[in-house]
Parts: structure tokens; sequence; C-alpha cells
């Protein structure tokens, strides 16, 4: 996009805070609108999701059958489902289950990703082959599908989704750290640590892991709005929550066959995917700009 | 001889995927904790018909003879049976599989035609309400899951405005004759132009649904790229030789702002054979996407593992493509 960056030199009074490339990144994200709608959004869903609870008097799993298809109303906000259940209250402890997935369903790739990617990239040889063939075969399928592959070998929960979804995504991270691993290994300041004799172990943890951390940050937020909707997606398809989790995917599938008497069923699971997934990918977009500049497109 | 050598190399490079591919697809049954005849036949089947599954899948021996069996048969075309019809799956998929392309060509070129141009229109009108709309429907449309437009789609456009059947490629009471399997051809090459106007209104719902992440993702691609073309120098040079702005738009910066675009199209359309997974099931599309979905439900192990073999090898061969495509448009590209 066409910003262009003018570097000026302050001059520094002692006492000033060093500035940090973590600080820098930070001042240029609270300028963002679109990142700060985005963290809004989030920080929205994950209060709902902690205080579902206390926010709904009902229970998300019972519900009076002569309630069934109820509209919106002042005692049900987003209407009831075909089972007398609240959707409001449905779709509040649905953010709980949608956040979950997506947050460890992305630190289980995240770290898989990087140790073996450290492990292909630092050193190299048979490994990285290995590694690297590995990730292609992976990439070499559509994820959803991979994804299908996995439940249906492990059976069909909310549990084996979310360790699908974690192994799918396993090679976007593992490509990622190999590669920085490799531009950073010539980088001037890793050779002369090596120089030094320093272990392997020290120059993974002091110089390559800190430096990979950025696009890792950057990718990994927008990878939990793709874990989100590809859990949405095998909920949907039954290979996921499995009834009565009030699992949005779930929800969209249960109530599909009253979408004409009872839209709003349909409709408020569905608006929630997408705004938890926008938020995240607002967040995301917000941070590659603040944290890498060159990584744009 | 460069791009040649290049072709060649790179189709070598794809046994070993290829391989790795049928290896993952081979442990669909037999990673199965227990006993797979179990799993897919339940704990009420007879100790007799679990014995001939067994034998049917080849189970009894050692898992590598499995291997080098199902591949022999891979390399001659054939995909094992159905346990459901107990038709040969090889017979079963075509008309499958062309369902599933009809479907995802026309998402491709609804989404391309519409993305592209989206995205160089708001590239020339930077910064206009123009921009800001498309970007804004961008942004919505790469967060939006694909089942949800699907079922939003059919409520809004089928159910209760009933501009458009919500469900299946044809009428049921008066199906197409089919030759080729693509409903478009067939209803030209039968000049039955009653029939070609309802496949197209069967096509407009999913095609839409399907259509719209990727359209979305081009969009944005194809403004930023045409963005940072706009300021190069010979663009600059072009204007300052006093050319009309849409020549200088459509037809200097056009050119080197699509080569981005084209990997993301290639990206896209192996994506959008997996996402047909979903577009397939709420639209009643009989497509692989829905053969897939359907085996999961009849536990028809040898069905799940050929769909998702033939899409994942339908995926990477389109990707050759397009990275060689991708060499030939960009002169710029060493041959690695």
């Amino acid at each position: 996009m066409a910003e262009t960056h003018v570097q000026t030199v302050p001059v520094k009074r002692m006492d000033e805070p060093i500035s940090s490339p973590w600080r820098d990144a930070l001042r240029i994200l609270r300028k963002n609108k679109m990142a700060i709608i985005g963290f809004c959004i989030i920080l929205f869903f994950v209060l709902l999701a902690i205080l579902a609870p206390v926010i709904t008097p009902y229970e998300y799993d019972k519900g009076e059958l002569v309630d069934k298809n109820l509209p919106p109303s002042a005692e049900h906000w987003f209407g009831t489902d075909y089972n007398g259940r609240d959707v409001f209250t449905r779709v509040i402890y649905g953010a709980q289950i949608s956040l979950r997935v997506g947050l460890f369903a992305v630190i289980g790739s995240v770290v898989a990703g990087t140790f073996l990617g450290l492990l292909a990239g630092y050193y190299g040889r048979w490994i990285d082959t290995l590694i690297s063939r590995l990730f292609d075969i992976m990439l070499a399928f559509p994820s959803i599908l991979l994804a299908i592959a996995i439940v249906a070998i492990l059976g069909p929960s909310l549990e084996n989704a979310l360790l699908a979804i974690a192994i799918v995504n396993v090679p976007t991270y593992g490509r990622l750290v190999r590669s920085r691993v490799l531009s950073l290994k010539e980088e001037e300041y890793v050779m002369a640590a090596k120089a030094i004799g320093s272990k392997h172990s020290h120059i993974i943890i002091q110089h390559i892991l800190p430096n990979s951390l950025a696009p890792i940050i950057v990718t990994g937020t927008l990878g939990i709005a793709t874990a989100i909707i590809e859990a949405a997606a095998l909920g949907f398809l039954g290979l996921g929550a499995q009834p009565p989790q009030p699992e949005w995917g779930l929800m969209l599938s249960d109530s599909r066959q009253y979408i004409q008497k009872a839209p709003w069923t349909v409709i408020f699971p569905g608006l929630s995917i997408m705004l938890t997934v926008l938020g995240f990918n607002l967040i995301g977009d917000g941070l590659r700009d603040a944290l890498d500049p060159r990584m744009k497109n | 001889m460069a791009l040649l050598a290049y072709t060649v190399r790179r189709l070598l490079m794809l046994i070993p995927v290829l391989l790795g591919m049928s290896l993952i697809v081979f442990a669909i049954i037999h990673a199965i904790p227990g006993d797979p005849a179990l799993t897919i036949l339940g704990e009420k089947a007879s100790p007799q018909a679990l014995a001939d599954l067994r034998e049917q899948l080849g189970l009894n021996n050692p898992w590598y003879t499995q291997y080098f069996h199902y591949l022999a048969n891979l390399l001659k075309g054939d995909l094992g049976v159905s346990l459901h019809s107990k038709a040969p799956i090889t017979v079963e998929m075509g008309p499958y599989l062309a369902a599933t392309f009809e479907l995802t060509l026309v998402s491709m070129l609804f989404a391309v035609f519409i993305g592209v141009n989206a995205g160089i229109i708001s590239a020339w009108k930077q910064n206009s309400w123009f921009d800001y709309i498309c970007m804004l429907i961008a942004l919505i449309g790469v967060s939006m899951p694909v089942f949800w437009l699907g079922l939003m789609e059919q409520w809004v456009f089928a159910q209760e405005l009933k501009w458009l059947p919500s469900i299946g490629r044809d009428n049921p009471r008066d199906p197409v004759a089919e030759i080729t399997h693509f409903y478009i051809i067939d209803t030209i090459l039968a000049g039955r132009w009653d029939h070609f106007r309802d496949v197209v209104e069967h096509l407009i719902l999913p095609g839409v649904a399907l259509g719209t992440i990727p359209m979305a993702i081009i969009a944005r691609i194809t403004r930023s790229s045409m963005l940072e073309v706009m300021r190069s120098d010979y663009i600059r040079t072009a204007r300052a030789k006093g050319l009309g702005q849409f020549f200088v738009v459509y037809k200097h910066a056009l050119k080197n702002a699509l080569i981005p675009v084209l990997t993301i199209v290639g990206v896209q359309v192996g994506l959008l054979i997996g996402g047909a997974v979903l577009t397939e099931t709420i639209f009643g599309w009989p497509g692989v996407g829905r053969y897939i979905y359907t085996a999961i439900g009849n536990r028809d192990y040898p069905v799940i593992q050929s769909g998702i073999l033939i899409i994942a090898t339908i995926f990477v061969l389109i990707n050759l493509v397009v990275d060689l495509l991708y060499a030939y448009v960009d002169p710029r590209i060493k041959y690695r």
C-alpha cells in the first residue's frame, strides 16, 4: 500500500526508554484503525465466552419443546432452536469452543512446525530433505481434505478435529521457520556466535528463535482465523463437535432444515463465525504491517 | 530449452510427492485404531462378514504387501470397489468429477472476472468510495465461511424469493440427457435450450458461494499488485508519452500486475476443489465432494481414499501447471 516512511532521527534524552522493534511495532499497531477494530471484536467474543455462565440464565443443552423455534425476543435475544434451546446461550458457549480450538490448534501447529523447521533448516542434509518432502506431500492435499482424512481415521469428535487441524497446518509454520533459519544462518552475528564456539542450542535460542518470532506471530494470528473456519467446517460435516455441543458449525448443520421457519437459528451462529474470523484477520493484517512491512501482499 | 528442462525436472519431482500421497491415503484404512473391519461394519456384524471384509481389503497381509498391491492397482487405474454400491470406483467417479469440474470452472470464472476487475478499478481509483466498498466486501469475503454463505443464499434466493433452484444440477422431473457429463456442453450438443437455461440457473447459487472467497482474495491481490506496478518508472513513461489512462491501466500495467494474480488463481483453484466438499453438500451437487461426504456417512473407506487421492492429484497437477505458466509468462524467473 502507498505509505512512505520518513525516517527521522530524534535526539534522545538519557532517561527516554530505549526503542525496540517490538515497541515500534506496538506504536504502529495502535495507529492502525482496522487492527483496533479487529482487536475489539476478539476482546468482545473473549469476554462473552468467559462470562457466558454469568450473562445467560439458560443452559446450552436444555430447552423446553413448547418454546421451540421462537423468534428473537426480550427473553430470547437470538430466539430459540428446534429443541427450544436459547440460541444466544448456545452462541456464546460456542465462542468458548471456537476460540479454544482456534488457539490450541495454532499453538500445536506452531510448536511442531517450529521444531521441524528448526531441525530442517539448522541441521540441513538428509533431515532437511526428509522433512521438506514430508511438508511437500502434506501441502499436496487441500487442507480441509487432509483434515477429513485424519478425522476419518481417528473418529469424529471435537478433540480429533482440533488435532487434525493442528497437524494439517504444521507445514505452514515449518516452512516459514525453515526459510527464516536458512537466511539467518548467513547473518554475520550468527556466524560470529559460531566462530566464538557457542553451542547449537545457544545459537538457536538466543539468535534464531527471537528473529523468527515476528513472522510466526503474524502467520499464527491469521492461522487462528483459518483454524476456526476449518473447525466449523468439520463440525458442519458432522466430523467435529458432536451434539449437544454448541459448536457454531454443528449448529448450522443442525438447524439448516428449519431455515425458513426459524432463520435466526442459522443467521447468528454463522455471523459469529464470520465476525471472529474477521477479527483475527484484521489483527493479523495489522500485525503484519507493523512487524514486517516486507511481508505485505 | 531451459523451460523444457525445467518442465521435465518438475515432472520428475512429482513422483515422490505422488508416492507419498498414495501412502498417506493408503494409511486412512490401515491407521484406524483396532480392527478396521469392525469399525467399518459396526459391532453387530457377523464374524463371517468381518472375515470376508478383511479378505476383500487384504487386511490379513503385512502392511507393505498391502501397500504394494494397492499401488499396483492404482497404476492400473483401479481404485477399488465401493463397499456401499459394490461398483468399481473408477467407473463411479467419472460423472462426479465432471460435476465438480463444471462447478469449479464456473465459480473460478466468476471469481477471476469480478475479482480482477474490482481490483483494477480499486487501484486505479485508489481511496475513492468504490475502492473502500470493494475492499470492505473483499475483507468480509475472505472471512466468510463458505457453508454459511451457501445456506444464506439458499434461504434468500431460493426459498424466500424463489428466483433460483436451491438443489441439484438440473430439474429431476425433466433431467438432462448425459453425454459428456458436463451439463452445459450436453445441453448444447442436444440443442435443448430450455435445459441449458435450467442448468445455468442451477449453477448460479453454488457457483457464487464457492467463488466468493477466491474473488475476494483475487481482488485484494490484484489491487496491491496494480498499485505497485502503477508506481513504476515505465508507467510514468507511458503517462508522460500522453497515453490515455484506460490504455495505461489495462494495457501496460495489467500485464505485469497479473503475474502474482496468476499464482493466486492457481492456488485458489486447488482450494476450490477442496472447498467443494462443503458447497456440494449444501447444494446437493452430485460431485466428488459430496461423493466423499456420503462415503464418510457410509463408512465406505475405499471411496473416501480414492476421492481424496483424486482431488489431491488434481490439486498437485494444477499447481504444477501454474508454476510452469508462471515461468513461461515471466521471463525474469530463473528455472531452478
